[in-house]
C-alpha cells in the first residue's frame, strides 16, 4: 500500500503556468477551475446563510434592517441556486469524470467547455456586482410584480447575470449529451455505463431545454422594468401570475438539475462500498430520465394557491405524485443493493447514506406539498423551506461531498485522511438535521418564509435551528481544511484505492492529460464486481 | 424541554381539523417508510459489512417483481393521498353557496390589511367576525401580490393586484388568531400581520352596531356612482348609451362577440377599469376607462352598491331578446328565480 507512487506525468504537473490553466481545454483542469469557483460562491452563500440564522436567533430582529434581511436572503438564494448548486456536480465531477467513465480523451467540444466556464464566471461577476453596488431584495424567485414594479434595488444587473450564467449550463449540458452520445469507447453500450453517466444525461437534457425558459423569463423582467411594456402588469392588462408559470417551468425541472446527479453520484459509492452491481440497474437508470420527463409537467404545483382554476391544480397535483415515484424506486434499490454486499464505512458511504435520509424525508415532504389541500396551508411556510433544504442542501451537497470524496483521490492523486473525513461527514449530518427538521414544525406552526420579525411563540424552534446551523458551518469547514491539506500531504493514493470497478480506477492518478495510454475496450457490464472475484481467484 | 414546543397550531375552523386528519396521515406514511428504509439500511449494513479486504459482494442483478411491487404501492398510497387531499382543496377553495354568509371586502397593500365590512365599518390589519358562521373574503390587491394567511384556521390564498379572489372560512372558536401575510411583498413584508378576531353572535352584534356612524359599503358607493356621473348614461331613462345596471349582479350577460358571461365582482372591475375589453351586446364601446379615476375601495364601493340595485320596477322581465335590447337587464328564466332579487342582502 505505502509502495504507491504518483504517476510520472499527470494533467496536473504537465504544465505549471497560469496561461496553461487560464487557457487549458483539458476537461479535468477544467473541473479544477470550476471547482475552485464554486467553493468561493459557496462560501459567499453560506455567509449569507449564517447572518440569515444570525438574525432569526431573536424575533426582534435586531440585528439588522428589515431591507437589509431581504437582500441576505435574496443573495443566499441567487448564489447557492445559479451559481453553486446548479453547476455543481455537472461543471466539477460530471466535467472531470464523464469523459473518463466510457474512455474517451476529453468532452465532444473541449474549447466550448472551457468557453462555458468564463461564460459562467463572467455571469457570477456581473451578479457579484449587483450585490456589492446594493444587492437585491426580491427573493432568488423574482416575483412580479414585486421585481418589476415594486423593487428599486438591482434586479436587472442580478437578473443579467444570472442570464449570462445560463448559457454555460445550457453549453455544458450539449457538451455532455453529445459526449455521451459519440465518444463512448468501444464496447460501451448504453447499458454498460456506469448510473452517473445515465444521471448526467437526464440533467443534460434538462439543462438544454429548461434552461432557455428561465433566460427569456428574466429578460421579459428586465425588459419590463427598463421599457415599461406591461406584460406582468394588471394595470396595463398584463398578468403578474403568468411570471410565476414562465419562471416554475424551468426553476422546478432546475431542482432535479441539482439532484439527480447527486442521485448518479450515489449509485456509484453504492456500487464500489458494496462490491455489487446496483440492483435493478435498468430501473435505476430509466428513473433519471423519467424524472427529467415528468420534471417539466409539475410546475403548477408551485402555484396552488397563486390562482390556478381548481382543475388545473388537480393535474398538476397528480403529475406531482407521479414524478415521485422514480426518486422511491430509486431509493429501494439502493437499499436492495446493500442485500448480500461488501459493505464498508468509508467516508464516501457515509454521505452516500445521510444522502438516502436526508432524500427520503426531503422526497416525503414533498408529497406533503403535493397534497392540494395540505398545501394551502404549508406553502410559502418554513416547510416549504425544509423541505427543499432537505433535497437541495442534504440531499445534492451531501452527493456532491460523498462524489468529492469517493473521486478525490483519483483527482489528485492523494487521500484524504480518513479519520476527519468521518468526523466531517457527521458533523455535517448532525448539524444539518438539527438546522432543518424543526424548520418543518415551524412551518406547521404557521411561520412564513422570508420573515424578518415573527411572533415570540416561534423563537424556540428558531433557536434550535440556528444552533444546528453554527454546527453545520463548522461541518463544512473541516472537509475545506482538510483537502487542502491533502493536496500536499495526504498519503499517496494509487490507481485504485477501493478496489472499484469502472474505466476511470484503470488509469493513474492523477490520470495523464488524454486520460489513457490508450484507447480501452469495455467487455463487460458496469460493476461487474462478480468478474472482480474471477480475476482475483482465476 | 419538548413540552414547551407547541408542535401544532389551533384547530379553530371547520377546516382544521379535515386539513389536520390528513396531516397525520401523512406523517404516519412518512414515518413508515423512514424508519423501513432506514431500518433495513442499518441491519444490511451491519450483518454484510466487510470482514476480510479482498471480500466482494454477492451477483445480484435484480428483480422484476420486487420492482413492480414497490412501484405500485407507492403508487396505490399516493393515489389515496391525491384524493382525500383533491376533496379538502375544493371545499376550502369553492365557497358555499349560501346566502347566509358575511361577506367582508379585504383590500391588501404595501403593508397592511384593510378590511371593509357591508355595514361600512372598516378596520385595519385586525378583522372581527362572528364564530360559526361562513366568512366570505373577497380579496384584492392595491399594488403587488400579497397571500391572505390564518395558521390557526389552516387558509392561505395569494392575493394578487387587479383581480378579484374569493376565500372563506368559518371558524369555530372566539379567540384571537395570528394574521399573516404570505407571499414575500418587500420590506415590510414580515410586519405585514395582523389579527382576526372571532366573537361571539352577540359580540359581533354589539361590535357591528357599534361603528361610528359611517355609511354602509353601498350608500358609499352610490356616492360615487353619483360623483363620477355614471348615472348619466347607466339609467333606464338616458336613451340607453349604457346597459341597464338594475339586478344585474350574478347575472348572465350576453356580449358582443356572442359570448355569455355571469356579471360577478371581476367582470364589474373590469368593465370599469378596462370598458373595452367585453362589451354587451347592442351597445357601442363608448365608455371611457375609470382607470386611475377611482381607487381600489371606490371600486369595492362602486360593485357593492351596483350589487344593491334590485329590477328596476317599471320594467319587468321586458322578454326582449333582440339584439337592439338591453342586454344587460337579464332575459334568462333564472331572473325571475328568487336569487335574482334580494341582491341587497348578499
Amino acid at each position: 500500500m505505502t509502495t504507491a507512487v504518483l504517476p510520472r506525468e499527470d494533467y496536473l504537473n504537465t504544465d505549471y503556468s497560469l496561461r496553461s490553466w487560464l487557457l487549458t481545454t483539458d476537461h479535468k483542469r477544467i473541473c479544477i477551475l470550476y471547482l475552485v469557483t464554486i467553493t468561493l460562491f459557496f462560501a459567499i452563500g453560506g455567509a449569507f446563510a449564517a447572518m440569515i440564522r444570525l438574525s432569526l436567533a431573536t424575533p426582534t430582529g435586531s440585528l439588522v434592517s428589515d431591507e437589509t434581511y431581504n437582500k441576505l436572503f435574496t443573495m443566499h438564494g441567487i448564489i447557492m441556486v445559479f451559481f453553486f448548486l446548479v453547476p455543481s456536480i455537472p461543471a466539477t465531477l460530471g466535467n472531470f469524470f464523464i469523459p473518463i467513465m466510457i474512455g474517451a480523451k476529453d468532452v465532444a467540444f473541449p474549447k466550448l467547455n472551457l468557453a462555458s466556464w468564463y461564460i459562467f464566471t463572467i455571469g457570477g461577476c456581473f451578479t457579484l456586482w449587483a450585490l456589492i453596488t446594493g444587492g437585491v431584495d426580491t427573493g432568488w424567485t423574482f416575483y412580479t410584480p414585486f421585481s418589476t414594479l415594486s423593487s428599486n434595488t438591482n434586479v436587472s444587473l442580478a437578473a443579467l447575470g444570472i442570464f449570462i450564467a445560463g448559457f454555460a449550463s445550457i453549453l455544458t449540458g450539449l457538451n455532455f449529451m453529445v459526449t455521451i452520445h459519440r465518444m463512448r469507447a468501444p464496447g460501451m453500450t448504453w447499458f454498460r455505463m456506469p448510473l452517473f453517466l445515465w444521471s448526467m444525461y437526464a440533467t443534460s437534457l434538462i439543462m438544454v431545454l429548461g434552461t432557455p425558459v428561465l433566460a427569456i423569463t428574466l429578460l421579459l423582467v428586465a425588459a419590463e422594468r427598463l421599457l415599461h411594456l406591461g406584460i406582468f402588469d394588471p394595470a396595463r392588462g398584463g398578468d403578474p401570475v403568468l411570471f410565476q408559470h414562465l419562471f416554475w417551468f424551468y426553476s422546478h425541472p432546475a431542482v432535479y438539475i441539482m439532484i439527480v446527479p447527486s442521485m448518479g453520484v450515489v449509485s456509484e459509492i453504492i456500487a464500489a462500498f458494496s462490491r455489487k452491481r446496483v440492483f435493478g440497474y435498468e430501473f435505476v437508470a430509466f428513473s433519471s430520465l423519467a424524472i427529467a420527463v415528468f420534471g417539466f409537467l409539475v410546475w403548477g404545483h408551485h402555484l396552488f394557491v397563486a390562482g390556478l382554476s381548481v382543475y388545473s391544480a388537480m393535474v398538476f397535483s397528480l403529475l406531482s405524485y407521479v414524478v415521485a415515484i422514480p426518486s422511491a424506486v430509486k431509493v429501494f434499490n439502493w437499499t436492495a443493493t446493500l442485500y448480500k454486499g461488501s459493505i464498508s464505512f468509508a467516508t464516501p458511504m457515509l454521505y452516500a447514506f445521510g444522502f438516502i435520509w436526508m432524500f427520503t424525508i426531503g422526497g416525503l415532504t414533498g408529497l406533503f406539498l403535493a397534497s392540494l389541500g395540505l398545501d394551502i396551508h404549508l406553502t410559502d411556510t418554513y416547510f416549504v423551506v425544509a423541505h427543499f433544504h432537505y433535497i437541495m442542501v442534504g440531499g445534492a451537497i451531501m452527493g456532491y461531498m460523498g462524489g468529492l470524496h469517493y473521486w478525490w483521490p483519483k483527482m489528485t492523486g492523494r487521500m484524504y485522511p480518513e479519520g476527519w473525513a468521518k468526523i466531517g461527514a457527521l458533523t455535517i449530518f448532525l448539524g444539518f438535521n438539527l438546522t432543518f427538521f424543526p424548520q418543518f414544525i415551524l412551518g406547521y406552526m404557521g411561520m412564513p418564509r422570508r420573515y424578518h420579525v415573527y411572533p415570540p411563540e416561534f423563537q424556540t424552534l428558531n433557536v434550535l435551528s440556528s444552533a444546528g446551523a453554527s454546527i453545520l458551518g463548522i461541518g463544512y469547514l473541516i472537509p475545506l481544511v482538510y483537502l487542502l491539506w491533502s493536496l500536499k500531504y495526504g498519503p499517496i493514493a494509487g490507481d485504485n484505492p477501493w478496489n472499484a470497478k469502472g474505466l476511470e480506477w484503470q488509469t493513474t492518478s492523477p490520470p495523464p492529460k488524454h486520460n489513457f495510454e490508450e484507447t480501452p475496450v469495455v467487455t463487460e457490464e458496469a460493476y461487474n464486481y462478480g468478474g472482480l472475484e474471477e480475476s482475483h481467484v482465476g | 424541554m419538548l413540552s414547551g414546543i407547541p408542535l401544532f397550531p389551533e384547530e379553530a375552523s371547520t377546516l382544521a381539523t379535515k386539513v389536520d386528519a390528513l396531516y397525520f396521515f401523512l406523517v404516519a406514511v412518512s414515518a413508515f417508510f423512514v424508519v423501513l428504509i432506514a431500518g433495513t439500511i442499518l441491519y444490511f449494513a451491519i450483518k454484510y459489512r466487510r470482514r476480510s479486504e479482498d471480500e466482494h459482494g454477492a451477483s445480484i442483478h435484480g428483480a422484476i417483481l420486487l420492482e413492480t411491487v414497490w412501484t405500485i404501492i407507492p403508487l396505490g398510497i399516493a393515489l389515496v393521498m391525491f384524493i382525500w387531499s383533491a376533496d379538502i382543496y375544493f371545499q376550502a377553495y369553492e365557497p358555499p353557496k349560501s346566502n347566509s354568509a358575511v361577506n367582508v371586502y379585504v383590500l391588501a397593500k404595501q403593508w397592511m390589511w384593510k378590511f371593509q365590512h357591508m355595514d361600512g365599518q372598516r378596520e385595519i390589519n385586525e378583522l372581527h367576525v362572528p364564530v360559526n358562521t361562513e366568512i366570505k373574503l373577497i380579496m384584492t390587491s392595491q399594488d403587488v401580490i400579497h397571500s391572505f394567511f390564518v395558521p390557526d384556521f389552516r387558509i392561505k390564498m395569494d392575493v394578487l393586484p387587479g383581480r378579484y379572489r374569493t376565500l372563506w372560512f368559518q371558524a369555530t372558536k372566539p379567540g384571537t388568531y395570528h394574521l399573516f401575510c404570505a407571499e414575500y411583498c418587500g420590506a415590510g413584508h414580515s410586519r405585514m400581520v395582523g389579527q382576526v378576531i372571532v366573537m361571539k353572535p352577540a359580540d359581533y352584534q354589539a361590535w357591528i352596531a357599534g361603528g361610528v356612524g359611517t355609511d354602509t359599503l353601498a350608500a358609499a358607493g352610490q356616492k360615487v356612482f353619483t360623483n363620477l356621473a355614471c348615472v348619466t348614461c347607466h339609467s333606464p331613462d338616458s336613451g340607453a348609451r349604457g346597459p341597464m345596471l338594475s339586478g344585474l349582479f350574478d347575472q348572465k350577460v350576453r356580449l358582443q362577440n356572442g359570448q355569455t358571461v355571469v356579471a360577478d365582482d371581476a367582470y364589474l372591475r373590469e368593465s370599469i377599469m378596462d370598458p373595452g375589453a367585453q362589451v354587451v351586446a347592442g351597445y357601442q364601446p363608448i365608455m371611457p376607462t375609470y382607470q386611475g379615476l377611482v381607487n381600489e375601495e371606490q371600486l369595492l364601493e362602486l360593485i357593492e352598491y351596483i350589487k344593491t340595485l334590485k329590477p328596476a320596477p317599471s320594467a319587468p322581465t321586458v322578454t326582449t331578446p333582440e339584439p337592439d335590447g338591453h342586454a344587460a337587464a337579464p332575459k334568462t328564466p333564472a331572473m325571475s328565480s328568487p336569487a335574482g332579487a334580494p341582491a341587497a342582502h348578499r
